[in-house]
């Protein structure tokens, strides 16, 4: 009984500790005096391997969730007469919801786990140990540009998948199945708020982004420095920043669109 | 070289990105700057807004001249009080205008429709419009069409 409690309270401990030392990371990597000349190039390098590479999949996926939206909203809308609301009904859903929450998730799937398995398998072959005895701070080099990017690229991916599904949902809906386009989009226009969906599934997706790559870069910082440990690591990315963004995401919602 | 190729393809994202914003702001928002701001308040009593909501639209012949910005009791008379802005140049409302209460569609959105009235005297800020007609409620005129049916 006894051995049972001091192991519950070894595990608060330990998790407390772990928020604690991702806080420390969070500070340490992002709080120093700018250095632009040295950032910048790292940084436009992290942002083609976090977010040029990861745009294809977005594009894809955007494409094809865009034209799912518009068909299965065609065939419940036309029963009720009214097929020309699936421009509104694609573009809200995609703009307020399924843009962030989607892209953070392949995001965290692609980039995320991706970042946690590199920044692991620096810190097993001690290169961070290496950078730290050369003078370098393997912080402000290897851990500050992969967050910013992260933080960077996220809100932009959303964007382009949003902007995508809904050409997407356009090319299904006006293109295919015939409904007329400028009741398509002036349904969308009337119905889509900029300040309040474009704007909120932007703060989400920043949000998101943020999350997504913090958890990725402290998992890959704080690993076991073997290759299981590597596997773990990745494997808790994925699975806590999926937790994350749709806890989050119910959060953001209620926040924004739940009227309190 | 490469380090170009992966400059120009980082711009190019990012670029990319920022379009999508400005796509989705005009194209799928429709958001429309000169529109905003501004305006004059009138407002408008009804026995019963069935439905209606804040930033509806409020029409004159089918087009928009401003939106339903408030919507409250009036504790002293016991009816709605709808308050509306009107746009500026939407100056030439007499204050013999009537507004109904409209539904866009069969199931669609509440909008407020005005009638322009005869007199000279124009609708300033802060006037009231007195000749009003409150929603059509359905289960109202279903029960007076029964009522009828019956008394027949």
């Amino acid at each position: 009984m006894i051995q049972l409690l001091q192991k519950l309270g070894a595990k608060s401990v330990n998790r407390v500790a772990a928020v604690g030392r991702a806080g420390q990371l969070l500070s340490q990597s992002l709080i120093a005096k700018p250095a632009p000349m040295t950032m910048l190039p790292l940084l436009v390098r992290q942002l083609y391997f976090i977010g040029v590479l990861s745009l294809v999949i977005i594009i894809v996926s955007g494409l094809f969730i865009g034209m799912v939206l518009g068909l299965q909203g065609y065939t419940i809308l036309v029963d009720y007469g009214s097929e020309q609301a699936v421009g509104q009904m694609v573009a809200l859903s995609l703009v307020r919801e399924l843009a962030p929450v989607v892209t953070a998730l392949l995001f965290a799937g692609r980039a995320g786990s991706a970042v946690t398995a590199e920044i692991g398998l620096m810190k097993a072959t001690e290169q961070l140990a290496s950078y730290e005895m050369i003078g370098v701070d393997p912080m402000r080099r290897i851990i500050a540009p992969r967050l910013w990017a992260g933080f960077i690229s996220m809100p932009l991916l959303s964007m382009i998948f949003a902007i995508v599904g809904i050409w997407g949902g356009s090319l299904v809906a006006v293109d295919w199945l015939g409904i007329f386009s400028g009741s398509f989009w002036a349904n969308m226009q009337a119905s889509v708020s900029f300040s309040e969906d474009v704007l909120n599934g932007v703060i989400k997706s920043l949000v998101f982004g943020f999350v997504v790559i913090w958890i990725a870069v402290f998992q890959g910082n704080d690993c076991v420095p073997t290759s299981e440990g590597i596997s773990q690591a990745t494997t808790r990315t994925v699975v806590y920043s999926s937790l994350a963004i749709l806890g989050l995401d119910f959060l953001l919602t209620a926040m924004m669109f739940g009227d309190f | 070289m490469r380090i170009r190729a992966l400059e120009i393809s980082v711009g190019a994202l990012i670029l990319a990105g920022l379009l999508a914003l400005v796509a989705l702001a005009i194209n799928v928002s429709g958001l429309n700057l000169s529109q905003k701001g501004g305006g004059y308040t009138v407002y408008a009593r009804f026995d019963n807004i069935g439905g209606l909501t804040e930033r509806a639209k409020v029409s004159m012949s089918g087009v928009q001249i401003g939106q339903v910005s408030a919507i409250r009791i009036d504790r002293k008379r016991l009816m709605a009080e709808v308050e509306m802005q009107i746009f500026d140049d939407v100056d030439y409302l007499s204050i013999d205008s009537s507004a109904q209460i409209l539904t866009a569609g069969l199931l669609g959105e509440k909008y407020i429709g005005i009638t322009p009235g005869f007199e000279d005297d124009l609708l300033a800020n802060g006037m009231t419009i007195e000749d009003t007609q409150s929603a059509l409620v359905l289960e109202e005129i279903v029960g007076k069409f029964l009522f009828n049916k019956v008394s027949e």
